[in-house]
């Protein structure tokens, strides 16, 4: 049985799936059912200083794609809107009743140091094990000039992260917004300011649907909309590039990730950890499920590392980095060609229609007067497409044809930059 | 209910909250969001197989993909523009021998895309609402006549009346619709048939005349003069006769009679069955007559048919519908004697078929005896050919007693066509029917423009 315990910056917990800030983990309440259930470790809600926001009715807009209630999910929530130390006297009574697990809290007050100094006493006084800098909120706290108002300057980044690391002995994790061109700048400035870790993604700026009817952006309040974050299974990749480019950074390397994005699987979760990440944390799931989920998680993950013979977290961490490169790297002399199963085949013909209409014309429909959908290997360049539309499971496979020669585009001979070999 | 040792024939067998419940729509209509669901299951197939297995070549995929965006105008347009009988077709279709049972969805572990079902989502609220799809184009002054206003009459009607034509339509009986208002069970088919009619009609240009049969009140040669064309689709008024006896004997029925008062009765405990109800056929008639008389609170009702289960024309569908219905099925067996007592039918005798070599049907000379009140008769219709001869000469050529038509629909008789069931040599399905109606409307109209042509030229 794998051993899925963690120490994330010197935070200790039973397992690496760690809820997100986010509503739900907004109370004692959430977060004690969240323990109860199994979870290793919660990231509660954003605290702000007082008075406390208020937030609009109307908050969650659902991107809806075949069936899939929630293929992606945005907010217009903003942080905790209740006072200030109901939250903490709650933190601190939750942390007592389940030291071992993870409680983190996360920030966000204006970007000056008397606001961060005034804050970071009182949570500490709770007995929180770290906290987490929300520089990625995208939308209403960022037009006060906080969440990825700061996020987006990687020199503010680097300010306030100095500043938390000067008034507080806690372990300290910030929290990258993806709205930005390189995500490495920030995670740069995070680690020259001081940080423990970063922690990324958080939602990405997002307007869901536009309701037709009300011609009106949704989550629509009052006739109004506004953009929003989009979180969900539709923002992994985005999140799992983002996280592959500060793990291969020679500036960033070895920094702390706390992976966020789309996670509701153990699978996704393997899939970030492979890339570095040393926990991850998970939302929009639990709140289209609940905290049950993570009992497949914790099981499902703890099977696989079974199965694979890796016995802790570490033994598989950060094995996918080294794989991930420029595509200047990449060899040009590997060959394959999609074979399509014959024995497997329904007869559906989508990827001739894929492939003679966008790809190459490399798939016939015909043969002797009959349906029949065969691959032209001379046409085929082996891009993928017809094995990804191909509804059938392992009826298209693409098979390896080159002599397993290399040569990759810094020595090819149309690359007028080339290396002279 | 006392029960009588012959002729134990009664309304009302059962209460009427059962038999509402027993007559109501056998398949009910899918919400959006079970539609929703169902479309999301369709691959969107190129060259899809399911529109090769339609005889009214609709296209299927594009229909449904047309659900799935709520584009439900667009569904509906290309279903009708196909088949004006979809919504009918929804229904009645033997969908798993055509579209669905070629669906690439089918294998062991999966079951095709609900295209009827779907189709039905797709079409219903056109014909609940009377939504204008189609428009007239400009008066041609041509005058085509349609014998017959079933779906192959009215599919010719409709898309001749497209065109442009002026169509009348002569139908014997007092409504129309053809079998989809007289030949199909109840509950396949609830509160739907003439709206049918009514939607189809509102496109203009056609005028349908009830009561007028051909041979009785309309004389072919008579309409070839008054019209610039003719368009046979009087279907197959004619049923069978078994052979053994007074088929007259109290207690034995033709199935298409029995379903046509079923299907027109307001208040079905009205409508008397047997308690103990045997039918002879094989095809969706039987079928229907039989599941019917077990649905009217027939306590036996026993199907036989002469050749196996594989011969049947009815598919394994409504067979399987006919065994979990409680219909107790023999095969290979044929009726050999009407059984009577008091002058009133009191069982049938049955003989033990066998095939030979050659595939002909044997008697095996073994008898058994099944007690019935009621004999229900579905071994075909056949086509009445009154209209078809005058004066003692036929007017166009039959073949195996059907109207002999070519490639485009036309018979022997110059200006005049024929489709649906009064032809012969194809299913004989309604959306078999709706695509001959099309096609020979194609036929006709390609025949009178090209008149035209000739005495503008």
């Amino acid at each position: 049985m794998a051993d899925l315990r963690t120490n994330f910056v010197g935070v200790s917990s039973p397992n690496p799936f760690w809820l997100a800030s986010a509503p739900p983990t907004d109370k004692a309440y959430n977060v004690i059912r969240a323990f109860e259930a199994g979870w290793g470790g919660v990231v509660w809600k954003t605290l702000g200083l007082d008075p406390p926001v208020v937030n609009v009715s109307s908050r969650y807009g659902a991107v809806q794609w075949n069936g899939q209630r929630i293929a992606g999910l945005n907010n217009i929530e903003l942080i905790s809107d209740r006072p200030l130390k109901i939250n903490l006297d709650e933190i601190r009574q939750v942390k007592r009743e389940w030291p071992d697990r993870a409680m983190v809290v996360s920030l966000m007050v204006p970007c000056d140091e008397a606001s961060w100094r005034s804050i970071l006493p009182m949570v500490e006084d709770t007995g929180a094990d770290a906290v987490e800098l929300n520089f990625g909120c995208p939308h209403g706290m960022s037009e006060r000039g906080m969440g990825a108002a700061v996020g987006q300057v990687p020199e503010y980044i680097q300010m306030v992260a100095a500043w938390v690391k000067q008034y507080s002995k806690l372990p300290c994790i910030v929290k990258l917004t993806p709205n930005i061109t390189d995500i490495r700048w920030p995670a740069r400035a995070a680690k020259k300011g001081g940080t423990d870790a970063v922690s990324l993604i958080n939602t990405i700026n997002s307007i869901t649907t536009i309701d037709l009817d009300l011609m009106a952006p949704t989550p629509t309040v009052d006739g109004k909309g506004t953009h929003g974050g989009y979180c969900g299974p539709a923002v992994r990749p985005i999140a799992l590039n983002m996280v592959a480019e500060i793990a291969r950074d020679p500036e960033t390397r070895g920094l702390p990730i706390s992976a966020i994005g789309g996670i509701g699987t153990w699978r996704d979760a393997a899939e970030f950890i492979a890339l570095g990440a040393g926990n991850v944390q998970v939302c929009t799931a639990a709140m289209h499920y609940g905290f049950r989920i993570v009992e497949d998680m914790i099981s499902g993950l703890s099977n696989w590392m079974d199965s694979k013979g890796y016995r802790t977290i570490e033994d598989f961490r950060g094995r996918a980095i080294r794989n991930v490169t420029d595509w200047k790297f990449l060899n040009l002399k590997y060959d394959i060609k999609a074979l399509i199963n014959q024995d497997l085949c329904i007869q559906c013909g989508l990827c001739h229609i894929a492939c003679e209409d966008t790809a190459h014309q490399a798939i016939s429909r015909e043969k002797d007067g009959q349906r029949h959908f065969e691959v032209d290997n001379d046409e085929c360049v082996g891009c993928n497409l017809c094995m990804h539309v191909c509804p059938v499971d392992d009826c298209i496979t693409m098979q390896r044809v080159d002599d397993g020669s290399f040569q990759n585009w810094t020595t090819h001979p149309n690359n007028p930059m080339a290396e002279k070999a | 209910m006392a029960r009588k040792e012959t002729g134990d024939i009664a309304a009302g067998r059962l209460d009427p909250a059962q038999l509402a419940r027993n007559f109501s729509d056998v398949s009910p209509p899918l919400d959006r969001q079970r539609a929703l669901i169902e479309a999301s299951r369709c691959h969107f197939c190129f060259d899809a197989p399911c529109i090769q297995a339609c005889p009214t070549a609709i296209d299927i995929p594009g229909f449904i993909r047309a659900i799935s965006t709520d584009n439900l105008r667009g569904a509906a347009l290309k279903i009708l523009d196909a088949n004006i009988f979809g919504g009918q077709c929804a229904r009645v279709c033997p969908t798993e021998i055509l579209c669905e049972g070629d669906c690439v969805r089918n294998s062991p572990e999966e079951k095709p895309v609900e295209i009827g079902a779907l189709q039905r989502y797709a079409t219903d609220w056109v014909i609940r609402d009377r939504v204008a799809l189609f428009t007239r184009a400009a008066a041609t002054g041509k005058r085509v006549a349609v014998v017959g206003a079933g779906p192959a009459g009215l599919s010719c009607a409709h898309a001749l009346a497209m065109r442009g034509h002026e169509v009348e339509v002569f139908e014997a009986r007092a409504k129309s619709g053809g079998l989809n208002e007289y030949g199909i069970a109840a509950y396949k088919v609830v509160d739907f048939s003439q709206h049918e009619v009514e939607w189809l009609l509102s496109i203009g240009g056609i005028r349908v005349h009830h009561g007028k049969a051909l041979g009785r009140d309309l004389a072919l040669s008579q309409l070839r003069r008054d019209f610039d064309a003719v368009f046979l689709a009087m279907g197959l008024a004619g049923v069978n006769a078994m052979g053994i006896g007074d088929e007259r004997l109290p207690g034995v029925r033709d199935a298409v009679d029995f379903i046509e008062e079923l299907r027109q009765a307001e208040d079905k405990a009205r409508v008397p069955v047997g308690r103990r109800v045997v039918v002879i056929g094989g095809g969706n008639t039987a079928i229907d007559a039989a599941v019917q008389s077990k649905r009217l609170g027939a306590e036996r009702v026993t199907l036989v048919y002469r050749r196996s289960a594989e011969a049947m024309s009815a598919t394994d569908h409504e067979q399987a519908f006919a065994t979990a219905e409680g219909v107790h099925v023999i095969h290979c067996a044929q009726p050999a004697e009407l059984l009577s007592s008091h002058g009133v039918l009191s069982g049938v005798r049955f003989e033990h078929t066998r095939v030979d070599g050659s595939g002909r049907l044997q008697g095996c000379c073994e008898f058994f005896d099944l007690e019935a009140d009621m004999l229900l008769k579905a071994i075909g219709q056949v086509l009445l050919t009154d209209g078809l001869s005058e004066g003692g000469i036929d007017l166009l050529r039959l073949e195996k007693g059907r109207i002999a038509v070519d490639a485009n629909a036309a018979t022997s008789l110059a200006g005049v066509w024929a489709g649906g069931d009064c032809v012969g040599g194809k299913t004989d399905l309604t959306v078999q029917s709706v695509a001959d109606g099309k096609h020979a409307a194609a036929a006709i109209h390609e025949a009178l423009t090209a008149d035209r042509e000739i005495q503008h030229g």
